[in-house]
């Protein structure tokens, strides 16, 4: 136990007193969150709009003052033809192109029906769906104002509704806060990235400078060395979980509507088991560089393949089924499961059992691979 | 888990009759050959050298040694304890420097200390009655950080962690490469000191100057011992008359002494020529005459040739000249 302790005193000399592992343990998460999550949301603000107004009646004005006043969008270019539309569609002057034909307030007035067509730059999937929503929501409204200020004629009398046709799809809620669904994201990315990283190339760094082969011929056991390997930083890890989720906290303003004890419960396993994968990956590399490249592989894919970025759902089947083995996966689930929709042990026992086997099963195979004898 | 060197039973020290066993033994690395039947005993109380080029094996031989390494063939026993079987008990009694400076760069030199001090089970404190002779030289940087310590202070202070825990047994893997010729004689200063006091040492070296401060040294090469003495006596077994040559043309007469019909050996030494003569039992007087009768038909005439006794590096190139001729 002594012996542990004194492993561990080193462990945080060092880490101290390197400016550099101080700096990218201590700002860099802090500075990736706030930049990240301002950066990387899915809220579409100001999207350039053309509208080509064929009509130029009433109604469509009145459509195009709708859009406009929304926040969402910016006419860009208002014409009456559709000449060069294309081509500022493409050199991505504007992201959608709105075309109200002639006849349209006709068509409305008469028979209560009329299409407009919305035509977007789809090169971002992303972006290009979000873009298609908040204009049918715009539509939508306006369908809905219409029906009840339009002049009814003869034929529409009887009908109830909205009188423009539109194909609406469920989809995200507008007035979601992408923030407090990225923000639980992004830390556990940052977490984990610092957390396997500081793991995997504290011991490589060891091989390097040959320490570890003068810690080898000590009596610690292999069950003190990696005890008091992972212990230092699965502290200074969860020290930047609690920094990133006060600064979500207060910055972001995420909720946290379920258990912060049930959160940082899960938090405490889930860095085993990163911090076990470093440990794992530290065993057979033998630079920081190999290392790196290693760790930074492995975490692409966990990050990539984490339905962070893409839902899981939509990934084919085997890319489903890897997911289930992919701890970012179950602990990104949790987050956003306790902090936002406030669940509680129930909902996580399975994700959390998930974790907790994959932690113990990564720390045995990293055990049994970290040999103090070369065979 | 710390364990006190000795244990209960009896004291270890008195049931190994040799401090080092090796026998037999063969390490080999996918199909490169590092260490190749090697057989050797080294005493209690030794100064025992391991001499060699780099790449003769004894970085491995060292390794396995300090039970870093598992011999493919062969057992090696330390202190009566097999470094395999044994490896717990032997870890907490052997000292080991590795050749390559192994200590935290960014740890000051207490703080090194103090740590493998710790991971030892006991304290500065307890161990500064061996090392004292040593840390007296570098308590006045002992806030320094160990990777801003001149080479020779860093070896001072490798040896301080290697010797803190008191270990029966001290490993020195080629511990004054690259360190300056006067550290280097500070630095053997204190192993003899340490032998004084009976602590059993082992050490390799390229540098054959320091090969003569040993009690016996090994000579190694391409994975084989080619002999075990006391440096006296391997330089006395030198088995062909030896002559030093000393000519302006010092490059010349290599040249010209190569073609001297009974020419056995030619190596430049220093400033002069070190030859060899193939005829034992021959007269030193009348091979010097050849030989200046041989170099002035040559054009060399400032020919001075004179009888001298093989040192150990003579031994060790001729030796190592068999090796590749055979």
């Amino acid at each position: 136990m002594r012996t542990i302790l004194f492993l561990m005193r080193k462990e945080f000399l060092q880490v101290f007193r390197d400016k550099a592992t101080v700096f990218q343990i201590f700002f860099i998460p802090v500075a990736q969150l706030l930049i990240l999550t301002n950066a990387a949301t899915f809220d579409i603000k100001r999207t350039a709009l053309a509208v080509v107004d064929e009509d130029r009646s009433t109604v469509s004005a009145g459509l195009v003052q709708r859009l406009e006043g929304g926040g969402r969008f910016r006419i860009a270019r208002y014409q009456p033809t559709t000449a060069g539309i294309e081509s500022a569609l493409l050199d991505r002057e504007v992201t959608a192109v709105l075309r109200i034909p002639h006849g349209f307030e006709e068509g409305l007035v008469r028979e209560r029906h009329a299409p407009v067509q919305l035509q977007f730059n789809a090169e971002e999937g992303a972006a290009a769906g979000i873009v298609q929503a908040a204009a049918l929501a715009v539509l939508g409204d306006y369908a809905r104002e219409l029906g009840v200020t339009l002049p009814r004629g003869a034929a529409g009398a009887m009908a109830v509704g909205a009188p423009l046709e539109l194909r609406t799809q469920g989809w995200f809620n507008p007035s979601r806060n992408y923030k407090h669904y990225m923000v639980p994201a992004i830390l556990v990315s940052l977490t984990t990235i610092i957390g396997l990283l500081l793991t995997a190339q504290n011991i490589a760094r060891e091989k390097e400078l040959g320490t570890l082969d003068q810690l080898n011929v000590t009596p610690i056991t292999k069950g003190q060395f990696i005890t008091a390997k992972l212990l230092p930083f699965w502290i200074l890890s969860l020290v930047i979980f609690t920094m990133g989720l006060m600064i979500g906290k207060v910055v972001f303003g995420i909720p946290t509507r379920g258990s912060v004890p049930l959160v940082f419960f899960s938090a405490g396993i889930y860095l085993v088991v990163a911090l076990g994968i470093g440990l794992w990956i530290s065993t057979f590399t033998r630079t920081q560089q190999q290392t790196m490249f290693v760790a930074l592989f492995i975490m692409l894919i966990y990050l990539l393949m984490s339905g962070l970025f893409t839902p899981v759902e939509s990934m084919p089947r085997w890319a489903q089924w890897m997911a289930e083995v992919n701890p970012v996966k179950h602990f990104v689930f949790i987050m956003r499961a306790v902090l936002v929709k406030g669940a509680g042990w129930e909902t996580v026992a399975k994700p959390l059992a998930i974790l907790a086997a994959g932690g113990v099963g990564v720390l045995a195979l990293a055990v049994r691979q970290y040999s103090k004898q070369v065979q | 888990m710390t364990r006190e060197a000795g244990g209960s039973a009896g004291d270890p020290r008195a049931v190994a009759a040799h401090a080092v066993e090796v026998r037999d033994f063969t390490k080999r690395f996918g199909q490169v050959t590092a260490v190749d039947g090697v057989s050797v005993d080294i005493a209690q109380g030794e100064l025992f050298g391991f001499i060699g080029p780099d790449g003769a094996g004894k970085t491995t031989l060292f390794r396995t040694m300090v039970t870093l390494l598992v011999p493919d063939a062969g057992s090696v026993k330390v202190l009566g304890r097999d470094v395999v079987d044994d490896l717990w008990e032997l870890r907490a009694r052997v000292g080991y420097m590795p050749g390559r400076f192994s200590l935290y760069p960014d740890l000051s030199a207490m703080e090194n200390l103090q740590f493998f001090a710790s991971v030892f089970g006991t304290s500065v404190e307890a161990g500064m009655s061996i090392i004292e002779p040593i840390w007296r030289q570098l308590a006045p940087f002992a806030g320094r950080r160990a990777g801003a310590l001149s080479g020779g202070m860093k070896q001072k202070l490798a040896l301080c962690c290697a010797l803190v825990h008191a270990p029966d047994i001290l490993f020195l893997d080629e511990p004054t490469t690259g360190v300056d010729a006067v550290s280097r004689r500070e630095f053997w200063d204190l192993l003899d000191r340490l032998r004084a006091g009976g602590l059993t040492i082992v050490v390799s070296t390229p540098y054959m100057d320091e090969a003569i401060r040993c009690d016996r040294v090994a000579l190694m090469q391409k994975g084989k011992l080619l002999l075990v003495d006391t440096p006296q006596a391997i330089g006395d077994a030198y088995p062909r008359p030896l002559f030093a040559v000393r000519a302006t043309d010092r490059l010349g007469t290599l040249g010209v002494l190569r073609r001297f019909p009974h020419a056995a050996a030619v190596w430049p030494f220093g400033e002069v020529v070190h030859y060899t003569d193939a005829r034992a039992g021959m007269a030193d007087a009348s091979i010097i005459a050849e030989l200046e009768t041989f170099a002035g038909a040559s054009g060399v005439d400032d020919l001075e040739v004179q009888a001298i006794d093989a040192g150990i590096e003579d031994a060790f190139m001729w030796h190592m000249m068999a090796q590749e001729g055979v």
